[in-house]
Formats: C-alpha cells, structure tokens, sequence
C-alpha cells in the first residue's frame, strides 16, 4: 500500500488541478458520439411511438410510409424478425427483476410513447417523413399512472435486485417509541418525477462489418452490457460483436442499460444486412426510464435535546408492471443518524409507465431528501441548531450493517469546515428574521452521503520504446474525468508527462471493466491502472538490471524510483537509465500488463464505506411573487483522496447544479388520464439555466482511507445528494414555509 | 417533418400571391417556431415562402414614432438605440424572451405569430382544437399549469406565448399588412383573438395577408415603466405571468396608465377599465391593488393554475410600483426590483 503512484513518494500529477485530457477533441468536435458514426451502406431508423399508455394495438397501416421513395422497410410487432424467445435473455447486467421490455414485440402496450414501429430509410428524413405516414389504431384501456391511487396495492417486492440493499431488519421498538416521544415530527416527502435528459441523445449506430460481424456503436455506459445484451437477444458469438462508445454525452444512469434504440438497430440490421443508425429525438427520451416517483413518510420522535428515541422511514416508489426496479431510498436514514428504534420499510406499487431507472445518486436523493428535510424539522421543534442536532444524532458506525465501523467518516469535519466557511455562527436561528430589501433570506442546511463502491474491473497498460504508455479498459467516461484521472496515474507510476500517456476506454475489445455508474470508476478502474502501470514498471526494471553494465545491477525494485522518464535507484540518482533506452537496448518492442481490482472482501467485513458531505444553502426568497433564487451554497465534501481537484470540483459543481434542478426546477408532468409525460422537451421541462447559478464552493475535507489502494471514494453523486434538502430547509428559514413536495415552484411559495 | 417545396419571394407581392394560391403555404423568416413545429408534425406546409430577403427589414421614424420591419430580427430591434431610448418597455420585454440565438434568428413579424406552447398543442399524439379542430382540448383537467386564466373557451385555454407583444400591446402599437385585398393597419389588441369557437385561429390575419411593419406610436413612456416577468426558471422559460406596465405621472398622480399582462390569456391582456381607473389616482400601492383587483375579477382558474391569479394581482401592484419608481425591473439582474 502507498500514498502515491509515484514510487518516488510525490506525485507530479496525481492530486492536483489537470484540464481534461479530452476535452479538445470534444470542443472542437473532433470527439465522435454514438450516432455520429457512419457506414457506406448505413440506413437510417426513426421510431414510431404509441400515444396511448395502455392497451393494445388494434392495426397498423405502413402502406402509405413504405410508398415513400426513399423506405426501405418499416418494422413492426407484424414483420419483426425473430429474436430470443426467453425473458432471461433480455436481462442486462443491471437489470431490475422482472421480464425486461422488448420493443416490437407483440401488440400489447405498456407505456406512453413506447416504440410500435421503425421505419427504416436511405435518409433520416425520409424516416422521419414516412414514420409521420404510419397509421396505427389503438384499443386503449385506462392506465393508472398516479401511485397516491394505488398505495393499497403495494407490496414487497419478492425478488431483490442485485447490488441493491433493501431496508433492513427494525431494530427496537420504533411504534412505541414514536408513540411515547416527547417530540415528534411526522410528515410526508416527495419528489417530482425527472428525467435523465443528457444533451446527447440516445442512439446505435450498428455497422455491418460482413461475415456476419458488426460494430456497434452504442451510447452507453457500459460497452460490455450492450455486448452481452446484443449477443443473448440476437443468438450472436461474442466474438461477432464489438461494441464501442469513446465519448457520453452525458449519461446520468440513462445509459447503464440497453435501451430499445439499440435493439431496434440491431433488429434492423440483421433484417436488412446493412448499417443501421437509430437516433432517438428529444420528446423520445421520455419513454424509457426516470427517477421513480416515491410517497415517503418519515416518522421521528425525540427528547427535548433533539436526541433521537424512534425513527421510521417508510417508502412506496413506482415501479412498471413487468419489472421490479428497485432502488435503495430509506436506508439512508439509519446509516446518517443512531437511533435505538429504527423501523423502515421499502414497497412498490405498478403503474403504467416504463420501468423506472437508475438516476444519479438513485435512492440517495429521493431518500436523503425526506430524512435532512425532517431532521431540519425536528431541529426547528426542539429549538436546536441543525448542525448540532445532526452531531448530537451523530453515527459512528452503520447500525443497517450490525454495528459495522466506517472506514473513515469525516462528516463531522465537513460540517466543521463547511459551517466556517459559509459564517453559519452568524445564522439568526428565527425563521423570517433577515430580510434583504424585498426579499427574505434563509439559510439552511443537510448532509449528504452515498456508498464507497467498487466493482471488478481491469486496465491493459503498453509501454512502446518511444516512451509512450497506452492505458485501456471497457469503462466509459462520462464527461466526469476518466480519460483524465487514468492519465495521470500512468504518468506518475512510470514517471511519465501526462503528454507521454494515451488513454483509451469505452471498447469491448479493450480490457474488461464495468459499466460506468455508481460513482465506482476511480478506485476501481483507477487501482487496475495503477496495477498494470506498477506491472509494466517492474518488466522494465528487470530488463534493465539485466543488461550489461547496468547502471542498476545488483538493485531491488523497491530501491528504484520513476521519474522524468527514467528508472533510477532511489538514494543514488545517479545510477539511472531511460525507459526509452531501457527497452531499446533490450531490444524489446513493447512491454504489456492488465491489472486488475476488485473490492477488498477483508476491508469490506470490517468496515462500511461511505462518502459524506456538508451542503449550506444560501436562498433569496421574494415572497410576494414566489420567487426563490439559490444565491449561495457551499458543500464540504468527505470522499478519500482526491486525484484531480479540477475534475473532482467540476464533478460536485454539477451534482449541485442538479440538485438545485431538483429543488426548484425539475418536473415531468403527467397527465393521468393519458399516462402520459407532457412537458417532454427542454424548452418546458426546466433544468438550471446559468441565471439561476450564483456563487457555489466546493471544499473537499481531508480523509484518509484503505478500502482501495488509492484511498479513493467517487465523485460521480455525492454532489448532488442532499443538496435540495439543504435548499428546501433553507427556504423555509427564510419564510417559515416549508415544502416538502419538490419542486419548490412558484405556486408552492405563493400557496 | 413532411416533404415542401421551398421558394424564395422576391417581393412583397410575390410573396401574397404565392401564399394566396395555396392556402397550406407558409411563410418562413428566422423558422424559430416554425421548423420546430414541422419537426412535431404541427405544421406540414405543402411549400415554404422564403420571405427573409424582402425588404422588410428596417427600422425607420415615422409620424413621431418607429416603423419596425416586419423582418427586424428580435436581437436588433431590442439594442436598437432608438427603442432603447424611447421605448425601452419594448427592448426589455424582447430581452426577457428566448436566449440570445433566438433573438437573432427570430424576427419581428415572425415573433406575432408564433403559436402557443401549450403540450398538447404540441404533442400530436394527444387531441388538440388548435391542431386539429374538433379534436378536443386535454389540456382543460390535464397539465395546464402554464395555461390561461383569462377569455379562455370551452375549446381552447392556451396562451400566446411572446413577451414583445405584450408590451407592443401596452404601447398601443399598430400591425401593418398586406394582403389579397391590399394594405391595412390592425390595431395591436385586434390583432391576437381570443380562442372562442375556433382556436385554430390565433390572429385576425386574412388568408395570404403578410405582416409589413408594426409601427409604435410617439409615446413610449421611457420614463416609468417596466416588464416584469415571472416563470419557472430565471432565463429561456415562457411566463407564468408577465406584466407591462407604463405611467404618466403628473406628480403623484396619475395622467395615464398602460397595462398588458403576458402568459395569461390567448392574446396580450389588456384591461382598459383597470387603465381608466388608475387615471387621476395617486400612484400609490392602493391604486394599483384596486387595478388589480378589477383585472383578476374575471379570471377563471383551470385545474392547476389557480395560482396565476393570486400571481397576477400580485404581479400587477408590484409592476405598476416598479414603474411609479421609475425602477423598471432589470433583464440581467434576476432580483425583482
């Protein structure tokens, strides 16, 4: 174990401010997304999409679409080609339980805008031209989409999706000390609906490469669950299909499964032997997954000090009628707070959407949400501070996992330093009390936390005699900092420029990772790199310490060091040589290893891994006009160590930004009676535009941990993890009101 | 986005003559709105008449005031050094609308005529009158937070959606166009409808008629007025409510009042009763609730919008505020005043 990549003890690159190594390529456009690429013979699919939510499809008229000059086919549930019979071959690696929805499959529908037709062109306008002549006629049924209606049907769900913990066993008696509490705070929580809405749409580009072979380029998150999803759908040889997605414009979860452009493509193809390119359009990326609605009733009770004596968090979150997508919501809420009796529980009730899915920090934000929220609450009733009821409730240890110690939690120090630097010591604890002109102020505050994962994943590292080092694996980039972090670990484990070292990912012919998501990429695809690159330092130094003369003859690895491009003994520099010579001179064309990183399983029975933060909101409130303007916020931020602090700033400035999103903007709108989103495009659907971004500081508090060699614990969510309770508390110092239905919109501050 | 023929007219007569031939022809200048409701199969023109090169595309003093080009670009029009002097209610409402690329692509006869954003209108999959007559209007007793509140119909409760024709509608500007039958002005609170029995008409456009100018009056109340806009987020989102507002002031009291309300009604929402009884009152928050209090009698609220008229009142007192203090509310600074 180190504290640096570098065996000299500092690193050059590792842990300081580095652009990203791909960012030219995407400003200039030269970095290519998946329906970007292109094929002599490629064809052109738009889809159809049912307007009803329920029902069946009673006919379909193509006649007047495939007239069009310019159709080559148009593809229903009526002409599709066969694919696998069975439901299990449509399980992707992150699939929920359940039989996972295929498109075109019968006549049964299941969702608004579900896919009923794709019609396949020369030209993508002639497609979308001939898909406006598709003529469908629906049997409709009444499709309940509102899960306040159907909290009496929710259950259990029998079948628990992997990687997913659900609540665990009530420890004490949680009713009776509810009932017998001197304070009791019990209210109800919910979120809006959102969806995931990257900028880059989805869309497969699948290229006929002959023989029976394809290139599928496919926006991802995981190139290896789209390879392993094409190749069960389709009856394919693994080796018949690479699938391969350098860049993601921005995924978000919505990329962690394969979703129906990619069979649609694929469908086409085969039936077709040619390229096909689906893209779906905006209003489209309404139809296949969002963060689930969730009716959340959070019941705590409370001496006079504030300190817990009961605790129930109880969930009901929407799920599709065919599978169970299961996300972690109440846990949170033991893991932040001690409490002797704990009570949660976890249930879903169907509805007549599409499955639901994973969105970032899925679980945490809905959950964390309801739990900061009604901790400010009960601060408010017994009068306490909020940080210091949150350090009176304070957990040194997870309670849903036995009483299992953290690896490390710095929350306290975040809250320290988070506090300090935002002047919470001069907060006027009165709600209404600090006005501002015409408008009141408020300052608020909540904790955020997130689990420390890692996966199984591996990096293949090729050092070539020029000095250049060529590091690889499967994983995506998300526009988090990738590309950027592995690069500098090369760079500082061989002793390398950053310039001397290319990254490549998101390519099934590259080495095996994992699907990118879960904030799990650093330490594990990081460790790999560091692994292989140590791999690769070590055959060099052996050729070294083997050639004649050498400069290291009779030196141990552990005595030399990488630096500058070279490889020296550690107290006597001046016995060193060049990589470059080092291989020339052996004669050597290049040198290879893959590393490979998995959890530490001793680690992980000791200890719980969590990352944690502190987020104080500054909110400006006109009252009278209900306009809420978020002109502050600092988050204090507990997550290991940190590689880059650009990226890694970046990473929570853009969970903030989204969180803000969360708190005031975001909404998909249904309308029940058609079950069906309406607001489905960008000019209507809000997301933060710049004027509604103000001052946001990033710190990030220092922590030293060992559940992975790097000490690493992921930034993808934790930014955006409780950063609307913050706000929603906020702007209830401000006015006294208090929202606990988000977004807070104009109507809810007016009402 | 179906199949058109394109051509360029030449002239302004060139232009009528091929709209009148074929009734399913339209227009297309800066397509800001237009191509996006070809792309949702709203519109599906059989042939778009290219109208961006004619000569209609500059800003000329007329009689006291301004002739704008039906072909002035919204951006132009706003920094124009003119507007900003003498109607600055007119360059702060075209800058409280779209984005910056909007602005530049749009133009002004174009921004008249943009169609509602209400969901249903633009979502073929679901009934709409405006689209398709006699269809049915989901948005009554569906999604219609964003709808009208004022002169709504059975058939139809959208919005127009412009933030320039609200205050084109206070400063009582005029619509000059051309048509089949010749030239003729329209008054601007004639020129929107109310969507009654017919929703699919939103103006009183004659078939082949063709926007040339809108033309603004001397008064431009550049010393006291305002455009207050509120929505959902701070920039790039169509009001909830929007309120131009312009005074003149003969100390504390009231010579006239103007007063559009935007985001509220099928058309800019004028008031002139609420106008006339402003006129001789001091110009106290007094006043203005009683002037609010008149307008918002006759709202009537839809099943998620009620809010709008609590807004709208609330919205109105603090624009005409805004306005007596000569503090018009800033397009940069998100603050309201």
């Amino acid at each position: 174990m180190t504290a640096t990549f570098s065996p000299t003890g500092r690193d050059t690159y590792v842990g300081t401010a580095r652009s990203r190594v791909d960012g030219p390529a995407k400003v200039t456009g030269l970095a290519k997304y998946a329906g970007e690429f292109a094929a002599p013979d490629l064809a052109h699919g738009y889809v159809v999409s049912s307007r009803i939510a329920k029902g069946r499809i009673l006919s379909i008229d193509t006649s007047d679409a495939e007239k069009v000059p310019g159709v080559v086919k148009v593809l229903t549930h009526e002409n599709r080609p066969r694919t696998a019979f069975l439901a299990m071959n449509y399980r992707d690696m992150v699939a929920p339980p359940g039989s996972p929805f295929r498109a075109l499959y019968d006549d049964k529908i299941h969702f608004s805008g579900q896919p009923v037709a794709l019609v396949v062109a020369e030209d993508f306008e002639t497609a979308r031209f001939a898909a406006s002549l598709v003529r469908v006629t629906y049997e409709a049924e009444t499709p309940a989409t509102e899960i306040a209606e159907l909290k009496d049907l929710a259950y259990d769900p029998p079948k628990k999706r992997s990687g997913i913990k659900p609540p665990p066993e009530p420890w004490g008696d949680a009713d009776a000390a509810f009932d017998g509490a001197p304070v009791k705070v019990r209210e109800d929580y919910r979120l809006a609906i959102e969806h995931h809405n990257p900028m880059e749409p989805h869309a497969s580009t699948v290229v006929r490469e002959g023989d029976g072979k394809y290139t599928v380029y496919d926006k991802t998150q995981g190139v290896a669950n789209s390879h392993g999803y094409l190749t069960a759908v389709f009856g394919l040889n693994k080796a018949d299909v690479r699938v391969v997605n350098p860049y993601i414009g921005g995924g978000f979860g919505s990329g962690l499964r394969p979703q129906y452009q990619l069979f649609l493509a694929m469908l086409a193809a085969r039936d077709l032997d040619r390229s096909v390119r689906v893209v779906l359009t905006r209003d489209q990326m309404w139809t296949f997954t969002h963060r689930p609605d969730a009716l959340q009733t959070v019941s705590l009770g409370a001496g006079p000090d504030g300190a817990l004596q009961a605790l129930k968090h109880d969930v009901i979150q929407e799920t599709s009628r065919y599978e169970d997508y299961q996300e972690t919501i109440p846990n949170w809420s033991g893991v932040l707070y001690r409490c002797d009796n704990v009570a949660m529980s976890y249930r879903l009730a169907q509805t007549d959407m599409a499955t639901p899915g994973d969105m970032r920090a899925p679980g945490a934000v809905t959950g964390v949400f309801a739990i900061e929220t009604a901790m400010d609450e009960l601060a408010q009733a017994t009068g306490q501070d909020p940080i210091a009821l949150r350090l009176r409730n304070y957990a040194e240890a997870d309670a849903t996992a036995g009483g299992k110690p953290f690896g490390s939690k710095e929350l306290k120090e975040a809250l320290r330093q988070g506090a300090e630097r935002f002047g919470w010591a001069r907060r006027n604890p009165e709600p209404r009390s600090t006005r501002e002109g015409r408008e009141l102020v408020g300052w608020g505050m909540a904790c955020g936390i997130w689990e420390a994962m890692m996966q199984q994943s591996s990096v293949h590292a090729a050092l070539t005699p020029d000095g250049r080092l060529e590091l690889g694996n499967a994983t995506g980039d998300l526009g988090t900092g990738t590309y950027t972090i592995l690069t500098q670990i090369g760079a500082d484990a061989l002793g390398l420029r950053m310039e001397d070292v290319t990254v490549k990912l998101g390519d099934t012919r590259l080495a095996e990772a994992p699907v990118a998501g879960g904030s799990w990429t650093a330490a594990s695809s990081g460790t790999a790199a560091m692994r292989a690159c140590r791999d690769i330092a070590e055959q060099a130094f052996r050729l070294a310490r083997g050639l004649d003369e050498s400069p290291l003859a009779n030196v141990e690895f552990d005595r030399v060091v990488l630096e500058g491009g070279r490889i020296a003994v550690a107290d006597d520099p001046a016995r060193s040589m060049a990589l470059t010579d080092v291989l020339r001179k052996a004669g050597v064309e290049r040198l290879e290893a893959t590393g490979k990183a998995a959890p530490d399983k001793d680690h992980a029975k000791q200890f719980e891994s969590y990352t944690h933060s502190a987020i104080f909101a500054e909110v400006k409130v006109d009252e009278e006009l209900g306009q809420v303007r978020v002109t502050r916020i600092v988050s204090a931020i507990a997550a290991g160590k940190i590689l880059n602090t650009k990226t890694a700033r970046s990473q929570i400035l853009g969970g903030i930004v989204m969180g803000i999103g969360s708190a005031l903007e975001e909404e998909s709108m249904l309308d029940h009676r058609l079950g069906r989103f309406m607001n489905h495009n960008l000019g209507e659907y809000h997301v933060p535009v710049n004027a509604d971004i103000h001052d946001i500081e990033v710190i990030f508090v220092d922590e030293e941990d060992k559940a992975n060699p790097l000490g690493v614990k992921g930034l993808g969510e934790i930014g955006i993890v409780g950063t609307a309770a913050a706000i929603a508390n906020a702007v209830f110092h401000a006015t006294g009101k208090r929202v606990r239905h988000l977004p807070i919109t104009v109507d809810k501050i007016l009402g | 986005m179906n199949r058109f023929e394109y051509v360029r007219a030449g002239t302004v007569s060139e232009a009528v003559a091929a709209l009148a031939a074929d009734p399913s022809a339209r227009f297309i200048a800066g397509g800001t709105n237009l191509v996006d409701l070809m792309k949702y199969n709203v519109e599906r023109p059989s042939r778009l008449v290219d109208i961006s090169r004619l000569p209609l595309d500059a800003i000329e003093e007329r009689d006291g005031g301004l002739r704008i080009g039906a072909l002035v670009p919204n951006a132009t029009l706003a920094y124009d050094e003119r507007v900003r002097a003498r109607y600055p209610l007119l360059g702060d409402a075209l800058l409280a609308g779209a984005s910056a690329q909007l602005r530049n692509a749009a133009s002004t006869g174009g921004n008249l005529n943009q169609r509602t954003r209400c969901y249903y209108f633009y979502d073929e999959g679901t009934p709409c009158n405006k689209r398709q007559p006699g269809s049915g209007c989901p948005a009554i007793g569906g999604v219609n937070r964003i709808h009208a509140i004022f002169g709504t119909s059975a058939h139809c409760i959208a919005t127009h959606p412009s933030d320039m024709c609200v205050a084109l509608a206070a400063l009582d500007a005029t619509v000059r166009v051309e048509g089949p039958k010749g030239e003729r002005s329209i008054a601007f609170s004639d020129y929107h409808r109310l969507p009654g029995d017919d929703p699919q008409r939103d103006t009183t456009l004659e078939p082949g008629e063709i926007v040339l100018s809108v033309d603004l009056p001397e008064r431009g109340f550049a010393e006291r007025y305002t455009y207050l806009k509120l929505r959902d987020r701070l920039s790039y989102a169509f009001a909830l409510v929007s309120v131009a507002a312009a005074l003149d002031l003969d100390g504390d009291t009231i010579r006239e009042a103007r007063l559009a309300l935007g985001g509220v009604a099928h058309k800019p929402w004028r008031n002139r009763e609420a106008e006339a009884l402003l006129k001789g009152k001091p110009a106290t928050r007094d006043s203005f609730q009683a002037a609010a209090d008149l307008i918002v009698r006759e709202a009537q609220p839809q099943s998620q919008n009620g809010f709008k008229i609590e807004l709208a009142r609330r919205a109105i007192v603090r624009g005409l505020e805004q306005a007596a203090a000569g503090t018009p509310q800033s397009s940069s600074d998100k603050r309201i005043q």
